[in-house]
């Protein structure tokens, strides 16, 4: 629907001189003070009730300029939007943000935004922000005190707690979390006694961390944006980045022109991304590994691979070349359309001319074989040795602000925070970190086995609601939610996502927007909406998909009556009755723990990702002084950051006094540890069925070891007879850590950093030196295999390419195989021929209620639509922009949505944008929300006709390929 | 004295739509007016391309031309401004306008428009009071009394759109093809040249 301008607002509107003088009035009387903002924006302390009124009648400040006379203060934040993390300049006058400048120094945007960055003021203007604590009363939104609002929800939770066991609260969190609100979140869900604690990063890149940290260690981005530049080969496979991450394209074009590089898209939809390329290859949805396999079994047959780099530093590749010879060009062109010239030319060019880097998003990742996707395409990188060196790596581009930095603070089913795992070692790791005893944090879970079993994802929660006692392996099903910044469209089958919200016994919507969880729904009571601050209206670290660590400042105060994540936590944890052995170590001003405070905890205990070196001196340190990095290497030249990466991207080792220069380039055999060098993590074991899988041969500059070596562990030292190097403060610690025995202390767990010190005395990286896998042992497709979607449009393929066998995991069933099984049965293909594909639009993010509440963006993106290819819509008598019916596979379920007509999909495909809510299967639910805080723009989403299908290793869900019909509307 | 330039690379310009909201952050520009937008052709076609167009400031402006009230100055950077004391809205300018640029805020329910609105290329209005806050809610910004490029092109996420003194940026355009090696990114190369964009 369009927004259409009220003539009243037209009439005080500033470019009519006739009305001009009141409008001056106001401002030539004293430039806007915050309070005096806050008055226009027709909010004052006393009128409690004004949450409810319509915004016809509440005016908005609208102009912006600064007097001269009052000093300004200009203040640097980052970028809450997509993972690039450009740097935001805020220029503030009396407390109100009233100018947004171009941040020039950042050596990440140098000055650069897009639509969402160059309009972030806004959000803290705040126009269609929630303003206070609601609830919903019989259906209707009641406002409500903060502190009545908390003492009622943790009444709720702690009687269901009592009820049915601390596993029945899931609690959700956010990749918009700064650092320290996300792993002050998943410490929380700790205490509270479950590990159901998850975040945007499970529908993301799950399957990308499970996928690259199982092949070479850590689970993220191997290189950074600007390194792209030196690529000479850029291969993008499964993303949009023109519209994803946009300022990344400049370096990537950058890069492009200078190198005279290729820059090769790979995607079933002609991107704005693919409008810059050198080669477009169109896929079928869906068939990503026979595409990878494709180009490897040109280089196979050519001998085009890295034949050094593979047998130092990779584990398996023989078992990959067995599978990879099934796919002949023949059978590759029948099961992606792809014809082998077009492959060939490809597995050319990153063989030969190299460096080459592969570039992914959810196009790979949101899929049913989204984890063996991302390891066909590390295989690809490995096989053509490009990875570890500049120019080259897995540039796996993140999607929202922080969700590294969420991801690394484990706010995820699987691990506490850093990647320790959930078994008791990890446990009592986290306990002498927080200094709490690990028998009271086993006494908070149901028991010992709860505490060490994985949560239940994101993507399952409703599941997890509707699913009785007997099919869930816990004690009860889901009662409650928790949601910390989190869209309610962003899961897969909604209709059934809504069944699950109606069965809930309790939700909390903390958000600076109600979200689609508050509208979506028919809920009646016991909901409850708590309106948190943006980024900008708090300080605190963010990790850019980069792994670089960037330090944001409040820019103003909280609007409204929100509060920031860490606050509310902590008065929540107050109310649950844990918030002293919770904040043990972090200092309380107010009701506010101090941010750096929970960083430095941060830095305490994780030694294990590399971010105890990151101290938020030294981040506050990288943001002043921004423009002595260089573009391209990150590195600084000068002042207090001389010879220190951008942000101190991890892993940054040791203690902040060692001073870690941070690690631009993972697993970079080129470089001394000391200066940020690495190489494949030692950590599946030493050898498999006699092969070692140590490198051979291979290791980072300076190491005093010239070859693969394990993890370094206290008992190692000895060995070497290094352990005399240790200080005798470290010893106590690690004898300490070690609990009288000191040996199995590993370099993870000890809390004095003295290991590492002493390992890169020796030039030794102290995750140890492996070879990368190409067959990864532990999962369930050892060397990926190309299995049909779910729901495929080609049921023929399914009897060769099956999908895994039905199997418990995360508590439940996944039944992918009997769903695909009916499907081809039912023969869903013949009355759902058009596969379905998802994606992002440069004007929103995510679920996109933040960003379609910002007039400056929302007019640029009016209606929700699907793109249809010209063959099917004349088939269907389709004209562009008319409103059609999309049906999906499942629930019967039906979007009402505006047709574009246009060759950008291929035939038999559909793409629609996932950003959208508001509307529900033809209703509009605008009159829902509580008043005045409706976003400016309502659609269908994508997530109702999306479809089962789940990955065996994280539970991703399948976005990209599904089945629809597409009908006219009938008057 | 430099004269200053808008000049869109469209082997750059990725329909980011940042140069869109910079505006509208910078000039608080109302719902229903872009002084500044993006326009993409042969869409989701190889070959598509996108451009930003606003104002461009023109040396003989055909909006002057127009203008029955005489409304438009050039300034000594030849930016080309209007008086909305002087504007009657009448929408001449807007046939005259190859680019689209004059907008109008909607009045009434008989299609009745407002005084125009346009780029002023962050140079607020023609009056002369630089900086203040009748200048900035009748015009918007003036960045240029403060010695910054209008911010369209400063904050653009690509560097597709640069804004500065005609020389330098054309200089700056000229080393970028050169560099390339391809084509040629200008916007309007192909109809004045009639050679095509590689793709």
């Amino acid at each position: 629907m369009l927004i259409k301008r009220r003539d009243s607002a037209v009439q005080s509107s500033r470019l009519q001189s006739t009305t001009l003088h009141s409008a001056l009035g106001e401002l030539s009387s004293g430039v806007l003070d915050r309070r005096a903002f806050l008055r226009r924006a027709g909010f004052t302390a006393g009128a409690v009730g004004l949450a409810g009124l319509p915004l016809g009648s509440v005016k908005r400040a609208e102009a912006a300029a600064i007097d001269p006379a009052i000093p300004v203060k200009r203040v640097k934040s980052v970028c809450t939007h997509c993972s690039v993390g450009c740097s935001v300049i805020a220029e503030v006058q009396n407390g109100v943000w009233v100018r947004q400048e171009a941040a020039f120094e950042s050596p990440i945007n140098r000055g650069s935004h897009c639509a969402k960055g160059a309009s972030v003021r806004e959000l803290v203007k705040g126009s269609r922000r929630l303003r206070s604590p609601m609830k919903l009363v019989n259906g209707e939104w009641q406002k409500l005190t903060w502190d009545t609002a908390l003492e009622e929800i943790s009444a709720k939770l702690l009687k269901i707690r009592e009820q049915s066991g601390p596993e029945s609260v899931f609690w959700l969190g956010s990749a918009k979390f700064s650092n320290e609100g996300a792993y002050l979140y998943r410490k929380m869900a700790a205490f509270w006694g479950t590990n159901t604690a998850d975040h945007q990063a499970r529908i993301c890149h799950s399957t990308t961390v499970a996928g690259v940290a199982n092949t070479w260690g850590y689970g993220a981005m191997t290189n950074s944006y600007n390194d792209i530049r030196n690529a000479k080969t850029m291969v993008i496979m499964g993303g949009n980045p023109a519209e994803a991450h946009p300022v990344s394209l400049q370096h990537i074009l950058s890069g492009k022109e200078l190198n005279r590089a290729n820059l090769v898209v790979i995607d079933p939809r002609f991107t704005r991304t693919a409008a810059h390329a050198t080669d477009y290859i169109r896929i079928r949805p869906g068939s990503d590994i026979p595409t990878i396999y494709g180009m490897l079994w040109h280089i196979f047959e050519n001998k085009w691979e890295d034949t050094q780099f593979i047998a130092q530093r990779v584990y398996g590749m023989d078992d990959v070349r067995k599978e990879v010879a099934k796919w002949t060009p023949e059978e590759v062109e029948r099961v992606t359309g792809v014809p082998g010239e077009q492959l060939k030319r490809v597995a050319y060019m990153m063989t030969h001319e190299k460096p080459a880097t592969l570039i992914w998003c959810m196009g790979a990742t949101q899929k049913t074989v989204g984890t063996a996707n991302v390891r066909a395409y590390c295989i690809l990188l490995l096989a053509t040795g490009n990875v570890g060196a500049p120019g080259t790596g897995a540039n796996i581009f993140r999607g929202h602000c922080n969700v590294q930095g969420a991801t690394d603070a484990g706010l995820d089913v699987t691990s506490l925070p850093f990647y320790y795992g959930l078994a008791e070692s990890a446990w009592r790791h986290w306990a002498r970190v927080w200094e709490v005893d690990y028998d009271y944090l086993l006494s908070r879970f149901d028991s010992k086995k709860m505490m060490e079993t994985s949560g239940i994802p994101t993507t399952r929660w409703f599941d997890g609601v509707l699913a009785d006692q007997k099919s869930i392996d816990q004690r009860n099903p889901l009662k409650a939610m928790m949601v910390f910044g989190h869209g309610g469209n962003t899961v897969t089958r909604m209709p059934e996502m809504v069944k699950g919200l109606e069965a809930l016994d309790l939700l909390v919507v903390a958000d600076p927007h109600p979200t689609t969880f508050a509208v979506v729904s028919e809920r009646k009571d016991n909901t409850y909406l708590l309106p948190i601050c943006t980024q900008f209206e708090t300080s605190g670290s963010r990790t850019a998909s980069n792994r670089s660590i960037q330090w944001a400042d409040q820019v103003v105060e909280p609007i409204w009556e929100s509060k920031n994540d860490q606050e509310v936590m902590f008065r929540l944890a107050e109310k649950l009755g844990f918030a002293e052995k919770m904040f043990k170590n972090i200092k309380i001003e107010g009701k506010v723990p101090v941010i750096e405070d929970i960083t430095r905890e941060i830095n305490r205990g994780a030694w294990s990702t590399g971010y105890p070196g990151q101290s938020p001196e030294r981040l506050k340190a990288h943001m002043a002084n921004q423009e002595r990095f260089d573009i391209v290497t990150l590195k600084a030249r000068g002042g207090e950051v001389d010879g220190e990466t951008y942000g101190l991207p991890w892993p940054c080792w040791g203690t902040p006094e060692m001073k870690h220069p941070g690690s631009h380039i993972l697993y970079n055999t080129n470089l001394h540890v000391k200066d940020g060098g690495g190489t494949f993590r030692a950590r599946f074991g030493l050898e498999r069925n006699g092969q070692t899988l140590l490198a051979e041969g291979s290791y980072s500059k300076g190491s005093e070891i010239q070859d693969g070596y394990p993890e370094i562990t206290y008992a190692m030292l000895k060995k070497l007879g290094w352990e005399g190097e240790l200080s005798e403060a470290e010893m106590a610690v690690i004898t300490r850590v070690g609990g009288g025995k000191p040996d199995a202390v590993s370099w993870a767990i000890d809390l004095s950093g003295g290991l590492q010190r002493v390992a890169m005395d020796h030039g030794l990286v102290p995750y140890g030196n492996a070879k990368a896998r190409a067959n990864a042992f532990n999962l369930p497709d050892p060397v990926p295999v190309h299995r049909e979607p779910i729901y495929t449009a080609r049921p023929e393929l399914v009897a060769k390419y099956p999908t895994r066998p039905d199997e418990r995991q995360f508590r439940q069933a996944n039944i992918g195989f009997t769903v695909q099984k009916r499907a081809v049965d039912l023969n869903i293909a013949q009355k759902f021929p058009i596969v379905l594909t998802s994606g992002r639009l440069v004007e929103y993010e995510g679920g996109g209620e933040e960003t379609r509440s910002n007039p400056w963006l929302a007019e640029l993106q009016q209606d929700m639509f699907v793109e249809i290819n010209p063959n099917d819509a004349k088939a269907r008598g389709i004209q562009n922009g008319q409103m059609v019916w999309v049906t999906g596979a499942e629930s019967n379920s039906k979007a009402r949505v505006k047709a574009y007509v246009t060759e950008r999909v291929g035939p038999g495909v559909a793409f629609m944008p996932f950003h959208f809510a508001g509307w529900f299967q033809g209703e509009d639910q605008r009159s829902r929300y509580p008043k005045g805080a409706d976003p400016y723009v309502l659609g269908e989403s994508v997530n109702v006709l999306t479809t089962y299908g789940y990955d065996p290793v994280t539970q991703m869900q399948e976005t990209k390929c599904t089945l629809c019909q597409i009908a006219t509307v009938l008057a | 004295m430099a004269r200053v330039k808008f000049l869109c690379d469209a082997d750059r310009c990725i329909d980011c739509n940042a140069c869109v909201t910079a505006c509208k952050n910078a000039n608080e520009v109302p719902w229903g007016i872009n002084r500044r937008r993006v326009v993409t052709i042969n869409d989701g076609k190889p070959g598509e391309r996108s451009v930003s167009m606003a104002c461009m400031h023109c040396t003989d402006a055909p909006c002057a031309a127009v203008c029955p009230v005489d409304c438009f100055f050039t300034t000594a950077d030849a930016v080309v401004l209007h008086s909305k004391d002087l504007c009657i809205g009448c929408g001449y300018c807007f046939y005259a306008c190859p680019f689209g640029a004059p907008q109008y805020p909607k009045l009434g329910n008989f299609g009745s428009r407002g005084k125009m609105d346009k780029c002023t290329y962050c140079s607020g209005g023609p009056e002369g009071a630089d900086g203040s806050a009748a200048e900035f809610a009748k015009y918007g910004a003036n960045r240029m009394a403060e010695g910054k490029l209008p911010l369209c092109a400063e904050m653009c996420s690509t560097k597709a759109l640069l804004a500065g003194d005609g020389e330098i940026i054309a200089q700056i355009y000229r080393e970028r093809v050169l560099k390339r090696g391809y084509g040629s990114g200008a916007w309007g190369w192909q109809t004045a040249y009639k050679e095509t964009v590689n793709v």
